[in-house]
């Protein structure tokens, strides 16, 4: 028994204990009903073992949605705490466990996938391309990834969550103050799913640079693909420093180093300083690619093609250089002095340059326009005004004399909820409703996805701007309850009305798909919105292989140009096609990588060991595998095609 | 015929990754002060990194030569600000004041 002691909660309430029943019921409820329809084999032949980019693609979706209401319930949790002063719903220990999940969930754990996720169903067919680069290893990421974001989620079940806060500062982050597993769970949990980030960077940079469809230039892709291009390069860039901190914090923790300790010449600043030299290429990381979709959608919808391609891509490459050059804005007060602060606000103020340049690019597109307000548009023409004020208000924080006055306050979170939200949130779910009928060849309902649109941005301001008021009265972040007399109970009760905007809206979404999956028409043809870019001139659904024959690229927009004057985009004859085979491989190596990770937070090290050395197995069986690979004939091609509507 | 064959300029990065070798190695065999065996090996090794990479490793010899020595020249970039910037923020700055 006592063996056991160690996977109780320190600190449970009959919440958790509900949802351990909950998540008990669930998963074998799911085990059963599948057992029932007899899908096993359909599971693991279709999607466990797949390597096809796009089904890829949509598991992500599916993952960064689910994380979202992980996420979003935190979310109602804390704003019904803070809705009225000296609140018991939530005591201190819960408040901070659960803005520290809320936080690491929706930036890592849902933001993410849900950007990697487009990417990976977007970006091969907008180069032209049979598949990404390396195809087994983003299975790997994708797996990886899953089994980084679950064993983060169990931790509130077993062992008990983190609570040092989403960027898990030492010395409170250290054994001394962080005295349950949670922390383990951060270091671990997150390192897993950055390793499976670190690989499809470099598989969509080779991808990218590599496998363009003949013609296609570098100044002549799509500005999605030039976005995903930028964020990869980032993220190579970036997520080593992650890495290399966890690791040293996970050496803290489990093997009594002393890297971010405050005694024995360790230096706990320097977590601070390394989080951040990774965090803030990170929400470059998560902006960029929204950016990219946001330049589709606008492209798309005003029926011009997009204003200033070239400063387009100036400014992003502009902005991942300078993204790696702000990080101290994140700490201006920790003793640094006006020099230092000085020279980084600069740089900060710098950054806000390019990210102007692309939102004038986007108006002059407007512009002269032919509007279709759909509902991507409509989300894009809300990010506008609404990113624009997060924008500001990151230049007011970025100032360092005025951030000793914002910092930690209220202010700094309203900030970055009206960047990530508008910025990130509004782009996924334009995306969303964008590529819906590519994805599942039937279009949401357009009328009530413009009813959520307007909840969700209105739900946002109601939701976010009482922050910045309360937060220059005063109201410091992470603070799990306040006095009467502070006179914030207001603003919070706002901000609670606001939350429950966003639910409603997020609920809207959820019966739209519902709403449209029974009712929606299903004969809407391969390019429903009249759209411009090459993964609209393939069939709906996508066939495996893309595009039957390769197409030509001779302009930016090669797909317009073939609709409207009738040049040929696919001249080719028809070839036999070589496709990667499924693998078995990164799914099994995802579930050891969830044991090793689970061992190691328990410091378990036998199964630890075990773990590793069947992780080293499955790379050596994986090195020795002889597969080559698979042909489509062309009589399978020719038939795929006549089935789904004749040769483009 | 012999000339064309004979790897000239593999044979003399050879000779000169061992000279350089043996001149970070003179750190260890001579008395000299820390800022200067420091300098020797750092510029030594950073000569070889390049080195390697450019005749052992054929970084300009491919069809992406371009997409090679950008990627390099910016990570090499991003690593002196992430190293410079942490340097002056976490030390330099406490030594200043
Ligand atoms: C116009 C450009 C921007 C500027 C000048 C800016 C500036 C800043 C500054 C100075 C801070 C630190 C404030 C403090 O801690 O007192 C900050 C925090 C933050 N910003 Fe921004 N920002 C910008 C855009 C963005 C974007 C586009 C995102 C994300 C997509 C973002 C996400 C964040 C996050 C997550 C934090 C807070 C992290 C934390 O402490 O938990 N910012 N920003
Ligand atoms: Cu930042």
């Amino acid at each position: 028994m006592e063996f056991f002691e160690r996977f109780a909660i320190p600190h449970p309430s009959p919440a958790i204990y509900a949802s351990m029943v909950a998540i008990a019921i669930v998963s074998i409820a799911i085990v059963v009903g599948i057992t029932y329809f007899k899908k096993w084999g359909y599971l693991w032949r279709e999607w466990l073992t797949t390597v096809d980019h796009k089904r890829l693609g949509i598991m992500y979706i599916i993952a960064a949605i689910l994380m979202l209401f992980r996420g979003g319930a935190d979310a109602i949790m804390m704003r019904a705490q803070l809705s009225a002063p000296e609140n018991k719903l939530l005591d201190a220990q819960h408040y901070n466990e659960i803005f520290t999940t809320h936080g690491v969930v929706m930036i890592l754990f849902m933001a993410m996938p849900f950007i990697i996720g487009f990417m990976n169903f977007v970006v091969p067919l907008q180069i032209g391309a049979r598949d990404v680069a390396f195809p087994r290893l983003n299975a790997l990421s994708f797996w990886l990834f899953f089994a980084g974001a679950m064993l983060f989620n169990i931790s509130f079940v077993i062992g008990g969550s983190p609570d040092a806060g989403w960027t898990s500062y030492f010395p409170l982050a250290d054994n001394e103050f962080s005295t349950s597993v949670g922390t383990n769970y951060y270091m671990i949990a997150i390192q897993i799913a950055g390793l499976g980030t670190l690989a499809t960077g470099i598989n969509f940079m080779t991808t990218i640079l590599k496998m363009r469809a003949p013609g296609m230039t570098l100044m002549k892709m799509p500005m999605f693909t030039w976005s995903a291009l930028i964020t990869n390069v980032i993220i190579v860039f970036a997520f080593p420093v992650l890495t290399v901190a966890l690791a040293m914090g996970t050496l803290d923790r489990l093997f009594g180093t002393h890297f971010f300790a405050s005694t024995n010449g360790g230096m706990d600043m320097l977590w601070a300083n390394l989080f951040w030299v990774w965090g803030h290429p990170e929400v470059y990381i998560l902006i960029l690619p929204a950016f990219g979709i946001y330049s589709e959608v606008i492209s798309t919808f005003a029926r011009r093609n997009l204003y200033g391609y070239k400063s387009m891509v100036a400014s992003m490459v502009i902005i991942s250089l300078l993204s790696f050059v702000v990080w101290v804005h994140h700490f201006f007060t920790m003793g640094q002095g006006a020099f230092v602060n000085s020279i980084f606000s600069i740089t900060t103020m710098a950054i806000a340059v390019p990210t102007g340049v692309k939102i004038f690019n986007w108006l002059l597109t407007l512009y002269k326009g032919k509007i279709t307000m759909t509902t991507p548009m409509l989300y894009s023409m809300l990010f506008i005004p609404l990113f624009t004020l997060g924008g500001v208000t990151g230049v007011m924080l970025g100032m360092s004399a005025a951030d000793y006055q914002y910092h930690n306050t209220m202010f700094l979170v309203a900030h970055f909820h009206m960047v990530i939200i508008p910025g990130v949130v509004f782009a996924m779910l334009a995306a969303l409703y964008y590529y819906w009928p590519k994805m599942f060849g039937f279009m949401l309902n357009d009328r009530l996805g413009k009813i959520g649109a307007w909840i969700i941005a209105i739900g946002t301001l109601v939701a976010f701007m009482p922050m910045f008021i309360s937060g220059l009265d005063g109201q410091a972040r992470r603070m799990y309850t306040y006095s009467e007399a502070s006179g914030f109970g207001i603003w919070n009760m706002i901000s609670m009305v606001g939350a429950l905007m966003l639910a409603a809206g997020f609920a809207l979404i959820v019966y739209n798909i519902y709403y449209s999956f029974r009712y929606a028409p299903r004969d809407i043809g391969s390019d429903p919105w009249d759209a411009r870019t090459l993964e609209w001139a393939t069939h709906t659904p996508v066939p495996e292989y893309n595009f039957a024959t390769m197409p030509k690229i001779d302009s930016y927009e090669t797909f317009w140009d073939s609709k409207k004057k009738g040049t040929p985009l696919f001249p080719d004859k028809i070839e036999k096609i070589h496709m990667p085979n499924n693998s078995g491989i990164p799914f099994i190596m995802g579930i050891i990588f969830f044991m090793w990770g689970f061992s190691f937070v328990f410091a378990m090290w036998i199964p630890l060991i075990i773990c590793t050395l069947g992780i080293f197995a499955c790379m050596a069986y994986q090195s020795f595998e002889n597969d080559h690979g698979r042909y489509i004939s062309i009589e399978e091609i020719e038939e795929t095609e006549k089935e789904l509507g004749g040769k483009r | 015929m012999m000339k064309e064959l004979f790897p000239m300029k593999q044979v003399m990065g050879f000779i000169f990754s061992l000279v350089l070798t043996a001149v970070a190695l003179m750190v260890y065999f001579f008395d000299m002060s820390f800022a200067v065996g420091m300098t020797i090996l750092l510029v030594t090794a950073f000569i070889q990194a390049g080195l390697q990479l450019v005749l052992f490793m054929h970084a300009g010899e491919s069809e992406d030569k371009n997409a090679i020595y950008i990627t390099i020249y910016y990570g090499v970039l991003i690593a002196i600000f992430t190293i410079l910037g942490s340097l002056l923020t976490m030390v330099w700055t406490y030594q200043i004041q």
